[in-house]
């Protein structure tokens, strides 16, 4: 152990006893770090990379505990301390940052005593000195006004400067090591850069070791020196980053990088990822042409694009009053117009706020706009007033949604989830023949017919997404609206739904709109992109030409913010062989 | 937040007057008021005097103006019953029950409380679970069956306690207080047990499964990482943030309380306005009731008022923000 070894970690073991079983969450991992540098580990869900970082700062969740290994800090071992001893190593020695920077901070305390409270403990400074320090790392992790913002309440802060708070607030005691649980994942892509910009520095400037955990590959090769791959518990792979994205050993890290969106390339499929959920290769039994899945759709071509948006405008009242002057509106989209053609694939990226998903709910009709109108297929869909004269147009445009955990019923079978839509729109005979249908549906999307039965909680993610998928199939529709589908998956379940998204689009011949705030994911999935920002649609191109010759200042400004991922292994990708330049 | 306050204030009017209406459509319908204050013997030329003198000829709009206007100054006539002014009645219960009410909340807030954040942070304890349990019995106990129980256990076999009244008061000008005397607080005793058990276990049970809930939050878990004692985390930190929907329940509880109390009065023969209220229901007081109704629908609007304010002072979220609006 040299002397600048700041953490040691000697052959930790995990586990999680429960009545039936033990689960090992963390088996024989070691790790060291050393002062100043930025160490990452990565890891899918249920990897067990957060169980690590709470062991270290000895917070694991009961019923949780170590049942092997060694933990040591500046060289001493702090796994086997009391808890009170922990205690006092937690925030002073070691600071941790957590993911949500909207729940991490007491809602009813002001950000001043929440620092004060925190500075008082670790470095007992005394009322008004301390209250000085609160000034300055609020200065020092970039608050603009810090001593006004000080006397504000966490909810007067966005979520970018909140988290900004948070780090200030572990750094507060100077602690030597932080833990970062995936700092950045709750963030925009802009503000992700600033915070992992200020991480760094801090890092740099005063020496203090950094745990970076993240799902999150672009932020790994953006800012960790050394990384650690994870596995089930295990640690598969461990060294430099620039080794580890480059030239990976395992296969698991092989097949992990592929699964990662590039936003240098597009590629024609992702490779398939095999170290994942166990999901039935897409059933090809039956000829999708056949298949009343398949069937030619009885509508007319439409004459001109499918959906058309014109001038559309969208404004929500953020402070009702009784006057109208003293009402203040956010306008959440502004004067948007554009056309998805048939077959196309379009894609709206842009910030949280950028009015991308209200875009979507206008279009399938959950939000009457403003002004403006929408065609879909030649017919005004904003003249039709009756609900009746409505129902035509939603069997043909379905929905997916972001969170597979909230968009199932949890009470329904996955057989009732799908048949809900065939049942309403009457687009079978009988029950018996709408049985069949879902079950054909399920087993095109890799679920295999036999999860009708079971119910959505009995899934994971991935799977539940691959539901969601299905029950928007049911009505044959000729446009789909993605709203984020995969922003809550793992990066190789998010390639396998991407995958499958791309060979339906394709069989049969869907109009999708497919909205992300994923830069590299967009590129991979769509024909054409509109960048949105703050309600206005700022650029609208073929993708290709869109990355290559972004035009708009603002489409510049989020290009050079996507992550890079130079020096990324291109081993086994399906690369399309020259740029789609139509 | 003014213009919040007044909001509240022009629809605790409106509630106000509503509850008005229907004392006024009570006293002026419900039976013949005429019949119900001259005896057998009133001729139908008297009668008819009497009732252009009270005015029960007028239209129906201004008699409820009159009804109201008065009502405004507690003036609701006399009783029936007891051929006294109803506000004099009022003025004679109203220190006992308030009294009774009072202990009752701070028995209830004082031990339950505590009870619910202890039941939450050792979840697994056997002094937890067995709270739980008796709380259970608290909640599904009818309180008249309690009430009976503690007079026979404390007033009938031990004959510690009273089994009835409030004892000596004093009295301090119109207010009588039985707070000054030891038969008073004697007395107070099992009415008031009998009256904020139900109370008690109620927010016992709302405390602890809120404070499980706040104690799960991000914010709790990063409180503990930069090594706060536990005693903050949990006092400083999670009590706070468990009190907001405590304060609701515990407002309209307190109101009801005040309320309800109508059953523990009748089973402790409290001299309060329950009891008067269910000796006007047995006689027919109708003025009685009408001034019942409308007491305890003020009690009930001025309670949310004061819920309502402090929610702002628990919560910044809820004030409304200036600089944050001129900031957009």
């Amino acid at each position: 152990m040299s002397n600048l070894t700041l953490l040691q970690i000697n052959n930790l073991e995990i586990e999680f006893p429960s009545r039936k079983s033990v689960l090992r969450a963390v088996d024989n991992v070691s790790l060291c770090l050393e002062k100043g540098d930025i160490l990452g580990i990565v890891g899918e869900s249920g990897a067990g990379k957060s169980t690590v970082g709470n062991a270290l700062i000895g917070l694991l969740e009961p019923p949780g505990q170590m049942t092997k290994g060694e933990i040591f800090l500046d060289g001493n071992r702090i796994d086997n301390l009391s808890d009170s001893e922990k205690q006092k190593i937690r925030g002073k020695e070691i600071g941790m940052i957590f993911q949500d920077p909207l729940t991490s901070l007491n809602p009813l305390q002001t950000i001043e005593n929440q620092l004060v409270e925190t500075i008082n403990l670790h470095l007992e400074l005394g009322e008004n000195d301390a209250r000085q320090r609160a000034v300055e790392l609020l200065d020092q992790v970039g608050i603009p006004d810090p001593d006004v913002r000080v006397k504000q309440y966490p909810h007067q802060f966005s979520g970018g400067m909140r988290q900004r708070v948070v780090v200030a607030l572990a750094l507060c005691a100077e602690p030597n090591l932080i833990i970062a649980d995936e700092p950045t994942t709750a963030l925009d892509v802009s503000i992700q850069a600033q915070i992992l910009d200020l991480m760094r520095g801090l890092c740099k400037q005063k020496q203090v070791g950094m745990v970076i955990i993240t799902h999150d590959m672009g932020v790994i090769a953006d800012i960790t020196d050394r990384v650690a791959v994870m596995y089930r518990g295990r640690l598969v792979e461990h060294g430099a980053t620039e080794k580890i994205l480059g030239n990976p050993d395992h296969p698991y890290t092989q097949s992990l990088i592929s699964a990662v969106p590039r936003p240098d390339i597009k590629l024609i499929r992702f490779p398939q990822v095999t170290y994942i959920e166990d999901v039935a290769e897409k059933n090809t039994e039956f000829d999708i042409t056949e298949h009343w899945l398949g069937k030619p759709r009885e509508y007319e071509a439409a004459p001109g694009p499918l959906v058309e948006l014109k001038n559309i405008s969208m404004r929500f009242t953020t402070k009702p009053a009784f006057l109208r002057k003293n009402r203040i509106f956010l306008d959440a989209v502004n004067n948007v117009s554009l056309d998805i053609h048939e077959g196309e694939v379009f894609g709206l990226v842009g910030e949280s706020g950028s009015g991308k998903s209200t875009v979507a709910r206008i279009i399938c009709g959950l939000y009457t706009p403003v002004s403006g109108a929408i065609n879909f297929a030649g017919t005004e869909l904003t003249a039709l007033k009756k609900q009746s004269d409505l129902d035509p147009f939603r069997k043909q445009m379905q929905m997916i949604f972001q969170d597979p955990y909230s968009s199932l019923n949890p009470r329904m079978r996955v057989l009732d989830i799908v048949a809900e839509p065939i049942l309403f729109h009457q687009l079978a005979e009988t029950r018996r023949e709408v049985e069949i249908i879902v079950k054909d549906l399920l087993e095109h999307v890799g679920l295999g017919a036999q999860s009708a039965v079971r119910y959505p909680h009995e899934f994971s993610g991935g799977q539940r997404q691959r539901i969601s998928i299905a029950r928007a199939l049911a009505t044959r529709p000729r446009f789909l609206i993605c709203d984020e589908p995969t922003s809550a998956l793992d990066v190789s379940i998010q390639a396998q739904i991407l995958n499958l998204l791309k060979d339906l689009q394709e069989e049969l011949g869907l109009t999708m709109l497919f909205i992300s705030h994923d830069l590299p994911v967009i590129r991979q999935m769509c024909d054409r992109v509109g960048v949105m920002k703050d309600g206005f649609l700022c650029e609208m191109k073929e993708t290709e030409v869109l990355f290559e010759n972004p035009e708009h200042e603002y489409t510049q400004h989020l290009l050079n913010l996507m992550p890079r991922l130079e020096g990324l292994s291109l081993e086994g990708l399906d690369m399309q062989p020259q740029p789609n330049q139509k | 937040m003014l213009a919040f306050i007044l909001k509240r204030l022009l629809q605790s009017v409106v509630v106000m007057l509503t509850v008005a209406l229907i004392a006024f459509a009570l006293f002026r319908y419900v039976g013949d008021p005429i019949n119900n204050m001259v005896g057998q013997d009133t001729t139908l030329e008297e009668r008819a005097e009497l009732k252009e003198r009270l005015g029960l000829n007028d239209p129906f709009i201004i008699q409820f103006y009159r009804f109201v206007r008065d009502a405004s100054v507690g003036e609701f006539g006399l009783s029936y019953q007891h051929r006294r002014p109803v506000k004099e009645l009022i003025a004679e219960r109203l220190p006992a029950t308030l009294e009774l009410a009072l202990v009752s909340a701070i028995l209830a807030l004082a031990i339950g409380i505590p009870m619910g954040v202890y039941t939450a942070l050792k979840r697994y304890g056997f002094l937890s679970r067995t709270f739980m349990t008796i709380s259970l019995v608290g909640v599904s106990l009818p309180t008249f069956l309690i009430g009976i129980l503690l007079i026979l256990f404390f007033g009938v076999i031990l004959r510690w306690l009273p089994t009835f009244g409030r004892g000596d008061v004093v009295e301090i000008g119109w207010w009588t207080s039985g707070f000054l005397t030891a038969s008073g607080l004697k007395s107070l005793i099992m009415p008031s047990i009998t009256l904020a058990l139900f109370q008690m276990t109620l927010i016992m049970r709302l405390v602890r499964a809120e404070m499980l809930e706040v104690l799960r939050a991000d914010f709790i878990k990063f409180a503990r990482a930069r090594g706060l004692p536990t005693r903050a985390v949990h006092f400083r930190h999670a009590l706070k943030n468990t009190l907001v929907p405590v304060i609701t329940i515990t407002g309209l509880q307190l109101g009801s309380i005040i309320a309800f109390a109508i059953i523990t009065e009748s089973v402790f023969q409290w001299p309060g306005m329950g009891l008067l209220f269910i000796q006007a229901i047995g006689e027919v007081d109708i003025p009685v009731m009408a001034a019942y109704l409308v007491l305890i629908a003020f009690f009930f609007v001025v309670i949310n008022m004061v819920v309502d304010i402090l929610y702002f002072v628990v919560d910044p979220r809820l004030r409304v923000d200036k600089a944050l609006v001129n900031g957009q």
